[in-house]
């Protein structure tokens, strides 16, 4: 079953540009959602705030979730995020919730899972669940205290380990794995060793979407990659797509997109921001403008899947629906026949 | 093609963060200059580095805790961290720790089918999770690959392991198919650099996409110091080896000159080396490289002019140049000009080893170039040999020889490196000599000196038990009336032993002590000259009787009865260590040679060789410091073979057992005891009498014994060596295994202290202290002063069933192979090395008792350590 839908969704791909769901955080926002609703019965007596834990939402108010689910869907996604971005022990410790963090993955998995077949049922079109693998609250390139540079608030074996637990759970409801926010591709790189681990574990291979977050004008990811060493980091996780979400809007994402589509030999996915927060962290750029922008990435073939991330609602996600339309998708470049390496930057060497 | 358009295509990785590579970043990183560590990669990045070589194989270092705290900290220098980083080690959980601190693609150099497919896909495959590309030496479970279908095998067979088994992009394959050293003096070696570039071109060939790297220094080993040269090589190796496919190289930048602007004759003569083109290539080389050493090298004399002179100058210009490229030619030269074949030795080859052993003599040349010398003598006579013979059985005359020794290793002794030595020094200077080799009984060695009417006896031995060996062959010599003189050497034996209890027992014939193969010319050559042999015999005869007279005469250094000894014991001010990690015996095999290399202690392998001087300031001495460099070279390549191809196969049981004290012994749970001896002299300041035991506590202790060994192939390549006339690769491989064993023992001890039982986990000690032992525990050997009896060493050997190691014990207690350490581990914080020194008859009655031996025989085994006669002492109680 989910391998037919698999293959749908990948033959579909070959013919048109696949449409990602927007922002769960900016919807749950819509909410206006109290202490009490995160907390629901169980978590009544924390000791710390529960507030902006959105992945407890999976098991206190389900029913939030699948509603914004069937948002998306209606208003054309064909592939929708799992509520999971945070369900790992690692970023669950912040709310000393790391106990539960398998039990928030596999429900968030089952929630999207319930809601896509219910809705392609109706709708009578294939939808794909993308199991979400956020970078966590920790940075494996990075060291927390500036006089200590060799320092590591976790390992690599942690990190690999928190994912895989994650991962582990997930894996019976998704399509696809989506590694997002990569923001230290060390991190995303401990995600794709427990993905492969897994992979070689089972024998089961589901697909991985990576996609990285270039985080300012210096087009960079906070680790300090360039997009060309960033893909050239990930590529043995051989992804089904590669992209850029987060932190930018289309406007500024464009140019790293097009590098990225210049040297990948996968597809290409792109979810930018709703533009960049005003003064009070909020997204003003409007369902046209944003899909004015991703309208021209579509007619110059730079992707493959386009949705949104912060700031975009279901009506975000409609105008990108209608703009993409029938455009033809991006076709991928052949591979190449060069050694690539990289560090900060990448390094290439002919065959 | 031109460097220019070869650099476009060629990644040249620098070796500056290669702990291997780098003796300054190896400095740094072991005494923890992490910030300096990083400057040395600021600095080759800014330099225009692509890739960064990161090695922490440093036998001192936690490598993967090295490599992980390095690659942290480089990760937080954009200027540095811009570039790949190149994992570079021979381990694994290195690898590893480095590829969970990359956030980019590194390349991991390296992996290998040295341990077998498996092993092989289980690394590639954990690279390919990793994301990194690899670099695959051209090593499997036979060795390294030295020839040129050898490494293409390999790297097709790896080839297909990794694309048809795992799907690896073979554009992130990366073969090394291992450039060694040439123009090293073996012509073994003469093709490795074309045996490299056709195997590159064959590789890139038949598995497209890879790329093929080396590490280009080896190359140019032989020239180490002479840098112009080496650069030229670097040049030229590269000019040819780059259009065959090779596209990365380890290499410092500053090594490597522009072919088209190298001095002409230089790059013919580098090129002939590199490809191979005459045979004569590495003495044209080397004949001009002086010409070129830098600014302190004035152009030495070592051109070809000597060609051009006479034969007899010819045959005395390669005898004491060691050069035996041309030696066959001018002996034939010399033959035909000559009316019989004798006249070229007595001629010009003797006249030649004259001048070797004047300047030998006069401390103008030393102990490797005069073994150097031999060879090439050897491989002269080896030439005149069929014409000899065939004179010989014509006129039926007599080989012309200066006199005829007879050596030999007594019997229950297997070590003959200095004997070897000697040998080839006496038969530089035209003696005949007849090397029975070791363990040689007493009958047959005096059989075979009757036989062969040899004119002097020479007996050699290590160990403490081969003294009474000597004294029975001198015995014998004396009942079967035998009148040659005897000589005495090897390292244990002195001058006072001779004295006092070697030559009393004969009148009939001279014994003399021999303290190091320098003076065995002297003294050999002395006794068999009528002239002067009167006055050598006069004067030894004189001293040694003043050496008797002085141990007689003064009183014996008073003792402490054994009583009041065992009063001043050594009371630890703590109790029992915590218990090993576990307990009975375990092996260690397959230690890479590489690893153990890094604990050698070379100082000692230098004084084998005669040379006196610490390591490394020896190769800068201003009397031996050049024949020390040229040994060092030799060794450099004979090491490079020995770690490359597994020439040894080190092993290790090491044992641990639970264990108390009891009295002056050692119990273990089984029953077993380990004896001990006491201190018995008399000491001031309230200072203690130890014995080992003391360091055992009453209860619930343990303790540890080891039995190392670098094998048995050392040996047989020594044997090889010596068929091929080659008697300096000979000696060299035998003293280099001696030096494996150390290393070895060395190495375990550290891993004993770390892991296995691991009472000092946290040891961070670098080489230098290790070899001034300053670490906690000691690993005292039987038959060395802390326990000066040898038969100890039974009692180790059952424990740990050490033949399981094929290690085993002569009659006299030596263990073969020789290459062997063996001792016990005591892991007390206060236990130290001390030496027993002398004893009384107390203890030894008291001793004998305890290991259920007689007392005679007791007083045999400790002979070198009674404060008595034993003889007078039974003589006096007899009489009584």
């Amino acid at each position: 079953m989910s391998q037919d839908r698999l293959t749908t969704l990948t033959a579909l791909a070959d013919h048109k540009i696949l449409v990602l769901d927007g922002a769960m955080g900016t919807q749950i926002q819509g909410f206006d959602l109290v202490e009490e609703d995160f907390r629901g019965t169980c978590f009544a007596d924390s000791k710390i705030p529960l507030k902006g834990n959105n992945e407890l939402l999976n098991l206190t108010r389900p029913e939030i979730i699948s509603d914004i689910h069937r948002q998306f869907i209606d208003a054309g996604a064909d592939l929708i995020e799992t509520n999971t971005f945070s369900a790992t022990t690692i970023a669950q410790g912040d709310y000393e919730l790391q106990d539960l963090a398998d039990e928030l993955a596999e429900t968030g998995a089952r929630l999207a899972r319930e809601t896509a077949d219910r809705a392609a049922a109706e709708l009578g079109r294939p939808i794909g669940v993308l199991g979400a693998i956020g970078p966590t609250n920790k940075t494996l390139s990075l060291s927390p205290d500036v006089n200590n540079p060799g320092y590591r608030e976790v390992t690599f074996d942690q990190v690999r380990d928190a994912y895989a637990a994650q991962a582990r759970m997930m894996a019976p409801y998704i399509d696809m794995f989506l590694i997002e926010t990569v923001f230290d591709t060390l991190n995303a790189k401990a995600a794709i060793k427990a993905l492969l681990d897994l992979e070689a574990e089972t024998g089961k291979a589901l697909p991985i979407i990576i996609s990285g977050t270039i985080t300012d004008a210096s087009g960079r990811t906070l680790s300090g990659q360039t997009a060309e060493a960033f893909w050239t980091s990930v590529a043995h996780a051989r992804p089904w797509a590669i992209g850029l979400n987060c932190a930018l809007g289309a406007d500024a994402m464009r140019q790293h997109i097009v590098a990225l589509s210049r040297i990948a030999d996968t597809r290409i996915i792109a979810y930018p921001n709703a533009g960049l927060p005003n003064a009070f962290g909020e997204y003003d750029e409007t369902p046209d403008q944003t899909a004015a922008h991703l309208k021209d990435w579509a007619e110059s073939g730079l992707v493959n899947v386009l949705g949104g991330c912060c700031g975009t609602t279901p009506a975000h996600i409609a105008a990108i629906a209608s703009v993409v339309g029938d455009t033809p998708p991006r076709t991928p470049v052949a591979p190449a026949q060069v050694m690539r390496l990289s560090g900060l930057e990448p390094f290439e060497l002919a065959s | 093609m031109t460097q220019a358009t070869a650099a476009q295509s060629f990644v040249n990785i620098g070796e500056r963060t290669n702990v291997t590579g780098s003796a300054r970043f190896r400095k740094l990183i072991t005494e923890g200059d992490y910030a300096s560590a990083v400057e040395v990669a600021r600095q080759q990045v800014e330099n225009g580095a692509q890739i960064i070589d990161v090695n922490m194989d440093e036998g001192m270092l936690d490598g993967a805790e090295a490599m992980t705290t390095f690659l942290n900290l480089i990760a937080a220098e954009p200027d540095i961290a811009r570039v790949p980083v190149m994992i570079d080690s021979s381990k694994w959980e290195v690898i590893e720790a480095g590829l969970k601190c990359v956030q980019g693609k590194a390349v991991v150099n390296s992996i290998s089918l040295k341990e077998g497919e498996a092993a092989f896909l289980h690394q590639a495959r954990e690279c390919l999770a990793y994301g990194a590309a690899v670099v695959v030496m051209a090593f499997d479970e036979a060795g390294q690959a030295d020839t040129g279908p050898r490494k293409v095998e390999i790297c097709q067979r790896a080839f297909r392991l990794l694309t048809g088994q795992l799907g690896f992009p073979p554009r992130d394959i990366i073969f090394d198919p291992n450039i060694f050293a040439v123009a090293t003096g073996i012509s073994d070696h003469d093709n490795y650099a074309v045996d490299f570039i056709e195997a590159a071109r064959e590789i890139r060939r038949t598995c497209p996409g890879c790329h093929i790297s080396g590490g280009l220094s080896n190359i140019s080993f032989s020239f180490r110091g002479n840098e112009p040269v080496r650069r030229a090589m670097h040049a030229v190796f590269l000019y040819h080896a780059i259009p065959a496919g090779m596209d990365m190289g380890i290499v410092n930048a500053g090594q490597l000159d522009i072919y088209d602007e190298i001095d002409p004759e230089l790059r013919l003569r580098v090129e002939d080396v590199i490809l191979n083109r005459t045979p004569e290539g590495t003495d044209a080389l080397l004949e001009i490289a002086e010409r070129y050493r830098g600014q302190k090298g004035k152009v030495q004399e070592k051109d070809t002019r000597w060609r051009d002179g006479p034969v007899a100058k010819r045959l005395e210009h390669a005898l004491v140049n060691g050069i035996t490229t041309f030696i066959e030619e001018d002996t034939e030269e010399a033959r035909l000009a000559m009316a019989r074949p004798l006249h070229v030795i007595e001629g010009p080859l003797m006249d030649g080893m004259n001048v070797v052993g004047d300047l030998f003599g006069a401390g103008k040349m030393f102990l490797p170039q005069v073994v150097k010398s031999a060879r090439v003598m050897k491989a002269a006579v080896a030439h005149l040999n069929p014409f000899l013979e065939a004179e010989k059985a014509a006129l039926g005359t007599e080989d012309l020889s200066n006199g005829r020794v007879l050596m030999a290793t007594v019997k229950g002794d297997v070590h003959d490196i200095g004997k070897n030595i000697v040998g080839v020094v006496l038969a530089c200077n035209g003696y005949d000599i007849i090397d029975m080799g070791v363990m040689v009984p007493a009958e047959a060695i005096l059989d075979r000196a009757e036989a062969e009417q040899v004119d002097i006896i020479g007996l050699s031995g290590l160990i403490t038990p081969s003294l009474d060996e000597m004294v029975y062959v001198a015995r014998e010599m004396q009942r079967r009336g035998m009148t040659q003189p005897l000589l005495i050497g090897g390292a244990t034996t002195s001058p006072a032993h001779t004295a006092v209890k070697i030559d009393p027992v004969r009148d009939n014939g001279p014994t003399l002590h021999v303290t190091d193969a320098s003076r065995a010319v002297g003294v050999v050559s002395t006794l068999l000259s009528e002239a002067d042999r009167p006055l050598l015999l006069e004067t030894t005869r004189a001293r040694y009787q003043r050496m008797r007279e002085a141990r007689a005469g003064g009183p014996p250094k008073p003792r402490l009865p054994l009583a009041e000894a065992r009063g001043k014991r050594f009371q630890p001010e703590t109790g029992a260590v915590p218990a090993p990690s576990y307990t009975g015996v375990r092996t260690f095999e397959d230690i890479d040679l590489a690893d153990l290399a890094r604990f050698i202690d070379w100082t000692p392998y230098f004084a084998s060789w005669n040379l006196a001087g610490r390591f490394p300031q020896i190769l800068d001495d201003t009397v031996v410091g050049e024949a020390a460099s040229d040994l060092w070279r030799d060794t450099q390549a004979m090491m490079q073979q020995i770690i490359g191809q597994a020439w040894f196969r080190p092993r290790a049981v090491i044992g641990f057992w639970p264990a108390k004290r009891a009295g002056d012994d050692i119990l273990l749970d089984d029953g077993t005891r380990l004896h001990t001896l006491r201190q018995q002299m008399q000491k001031d300041n309230g200072r203690a009498n130890f014995a080992l035991s003391d360091f055992i506590a009453e209860q619930d202790d343990h303790i540890g014994g080891f039995a190392v060994t670098a094998g048995p192939e050392a040996d047989q390549r020594a044997k090889a060596f010596e068929a091929a006339n080659d008697d300096y690769s000979a000696i060299m491989v035998k003293a280099l295994a001696d030096r494996f064993a150390e290393a070895m023992a060395e190495y375990m001890h550290l891993r004993v202290r770390r892991e296995l039982w691991a009472y000092a986990p946290d040891e961070d000690l670098d080489t230098e202290k290790l070899i001034k032992e300053t670490y906690q525990g000691i690993r005292p050997a039987p038959g060395y002063p802390c326990q000066p009896d040898h038969t100890e060493k039974e009692t180790l050997f059952r424990l740990l069933n050490a033949s399981q190691i094929g290690m085993e014990l002569t009659s006299s207690f030596a263990m073969s192979p020789a290459p062997s350490v063996s001792g016990l581990y005591l892991a007390h914080p206060e236990s130290v090395y001390f030496a027993v020194g002398r004893i009384e008859a107390d203890q030894v009655e008291d001793y004998a008792r305890r290991k259920g031996m007689e007392v005679r025989e007791a007083e045999r085994w400790l002979g070198p350590i009674l404060n008595y006669d034993p003889d007078e002492a039974r003589k006096i109680r007899s009489a009584s």
